[in-house]
């Protein structure tokens, strides 16, 4: 079959999965054609890439009633009722004007969970989104928002215009670096790996702590505190740039802790289940059956590979 | 499985003849292989002269790309995706038989520094949106307004034959068809235009 039949074939399999309604039958009619050929595989992994950047094109999108079926939004409630609050605003201002004022600021970029995203700013600096991530960047105004997740920054200095990352009353003044945010409930991880920046509670300038690398900041709602971490730690804990994680002595509940977080199919420990053995060893981050595998052949545990978990179990 | 079970600092497991996931051979293809693919229709153009037959010559080296992957990720994707064309193109010659003289270019005179991480892939991160306009702009007219009520207005396949007065069946062409220009506008930037019918 030539190349443009191919084509085809995969833009018409596109276009109606785009449109919803995408039925089980849908997607085994998809795989079954996919597995036919690398060539099919090809030409619709092309064609979709393309598609979900297109996406991208919605920065242009006029004012208009929301589409029939919106990207699902965390910030949605806040949003509706700040709109609430300010209806006579909107009013004097007219629909257009509202829509730019209640937008939040810049622009949004967000992995699923297990996801990884590298996004060049304009100036050569880039933000790495870890899995299940989000974050808003405004590249000209050099700010950015970690509204969950994790991300890894890595920013070219201007003295001029120091770059601020703000996560919930939080804030992160670089000052020429490259530093990593980890979002947590409770509480915010910020690791320096090069250069120097500052960390800052936007209310209680008091609260306030200037990093230098290997520095680790763990920031709660009260309290801010600045540990050390060895070079050899921090580049473990970015191993997920490269699509491993790295486990150095890791209990085994650490270790599963770090896989769930990027895979679907979750790893569970069992209440018998030896979880302070630790391990050793580098692993493709999205594989928890090779995981699963190896922590059985290692540490002698009792490990069920069942079709949404694995059980470890003494 | 063995009993022995090492891990390198590649993240790679030390099994003979482990198959990757498929997911990460697509993270690969897209995030790697992809934003290669003006470097690879201009290798192709200079070396091929039949333009009929380039579409078909990527298609196959992605397959074959794929088709490698699946065993291991190649290290280099420039370079093997190179490499990967250049042996397409010499098996299509020698298959041939009757070589058109020119048919193939001095396959060596072309000047890629395979092994630099190139400027690529942040250059393409830096200007998506201003690629993917002007590729929009570049789409036929019909086709264009298609995408745009579904991509950016989020339109479905009815509204969008309302409202260019259409059949829906049509409005599926215009659509289909954008798909493949964008892709290749976007991606390749020299690809000619496909009109729909």
């Amino acid at each position: 079959m030539s190349a443009a039949e191919i084509n085809a074939i995969a833009a018409r399999f596109l276009e109606r999965r785009d449109l919803g309604q995408w039925s089980d039958a849908d997607q085994a009619e998809l795989d079954t054609w996919l597995n036919q050929a690398s060539a099919h595989t090809a030409a619709f992994w092309r064609l979709e890439a393309v598609w979900q950047d297109a996406d991208r094109l919605s920065a242009l999108r006029s004012f208009k009633p929301q589409p029939a079926n919106p990207e699902p939004r965390r910030q949605t409630w806040p949003i509706l009722r700040r709109a609430v609050a300010a209806a006579a605003v909107i009013a004097a201002i007219g629909t257009a004007g509202a829509y730019y004022l209640f937008q939040p600021e810049g622009e949004r970029y967000a992995t699923p969970l297990g996801g990884r995203e590298v996004i060049t700013l304009f100036d050569g600096s880039q933000v790495e989104l870890n899995t299940d991530t989000s974050v808003r960047i405004a590249p000209a105004k050099r700010m950015a928002w970690v509204e969950k997740g994790e991300a890894y920054f890595q920013i070219k200095h201007d003295a001029a215009h120091p770059f601020v990352v703000s996560v919930g009353d939080h804030r992160i003044v670089d000052l020429g670096t490259k530093f990593v945010v980890r979002d947590r409930p409770g509480r915010l991880e910020v690791s320096l790996v090069e250069g120097k920046a500052r960390v800052e509670q936007v209310n209680d300038a008091s609260k306030s702590a200037v990093l230098t690398p290997g520095d680790v900041v763990v920031a709660t709602a009260t309290e801010l505190s600045v540990t050390k971490k060895t070079e050899k730690h921090l580049s473990s804990e970015l191993g997920w740039r490269r699509g491993v994680l790295i486990f150095d002595y890791t209990s085994l509940a650490d270790a599963v802790a770090e896989f769930n977080r990027y895979n679907q199919k979750k790893i569970v420990l069992a209440p018998d289940a030896p979880k302070h053995l630790t391990m050793v060893g580098t692993f493709p981050i999205n594989d928890v059956e090779l995981f699963g595998r190896v922590a059985g052949l290692v540490l002698k545990v009792h490990v069920a590979n069942k079709a949404d978990k694995i059980v470890i179990s003494r | 499985m063995g009993e022995t079970f090492e891990f390198n600092r590649s993240g790679k497991p030390q099994t003979p003849g482990a198959a990757m996931a498929a997911s990460d051979v697509k993270h690969w293809f897209v995030r790697e292989v992809l934003p290669l693919e003006a470097m690879l229709m201009h290798f192709l153009h200079q070396n091929w002269r039949n333009k009929a037959e380039i579409e078909d010559l990527r298609q196959d080296v992605y397959a074959h790309v794929l088709e490698a992957a699946k065993t291991e990720i190649p290290d280099r994707p420039k370079a093997f995706l190179i490499a990967t064309a250049r042996n397409l193109l010499i098996d299509r010659v020698r298959h041939n038989q009757v070589v058109p003289i020119d048919a193939v270019n001095d396959l060596d005179e072309l000047n890629i520094a395979l092994d630099q991480p190139g400027p690529e892939r942040s250059a393409i991160a830096r200007d998506v949106l201003r690629r993917l306009q002007a590729a929009i702009d570049l789409l036929p007219p019909r086709a264009r307004e298609a995408v745009l009520l579904r991509r950016i207005e989020g339109l479905s396949r009815r509204e969008i034959a309302e409202r260019m007065g259409v059949t829906e069946n049509t409005v599926s062409d215009h659509i289909t068809a954008g798909m493949r220009a964008l892709a290749d506008i976007y991606l390749g930037e020299a690809a000619e235009l496909r009109r729909t019918p």
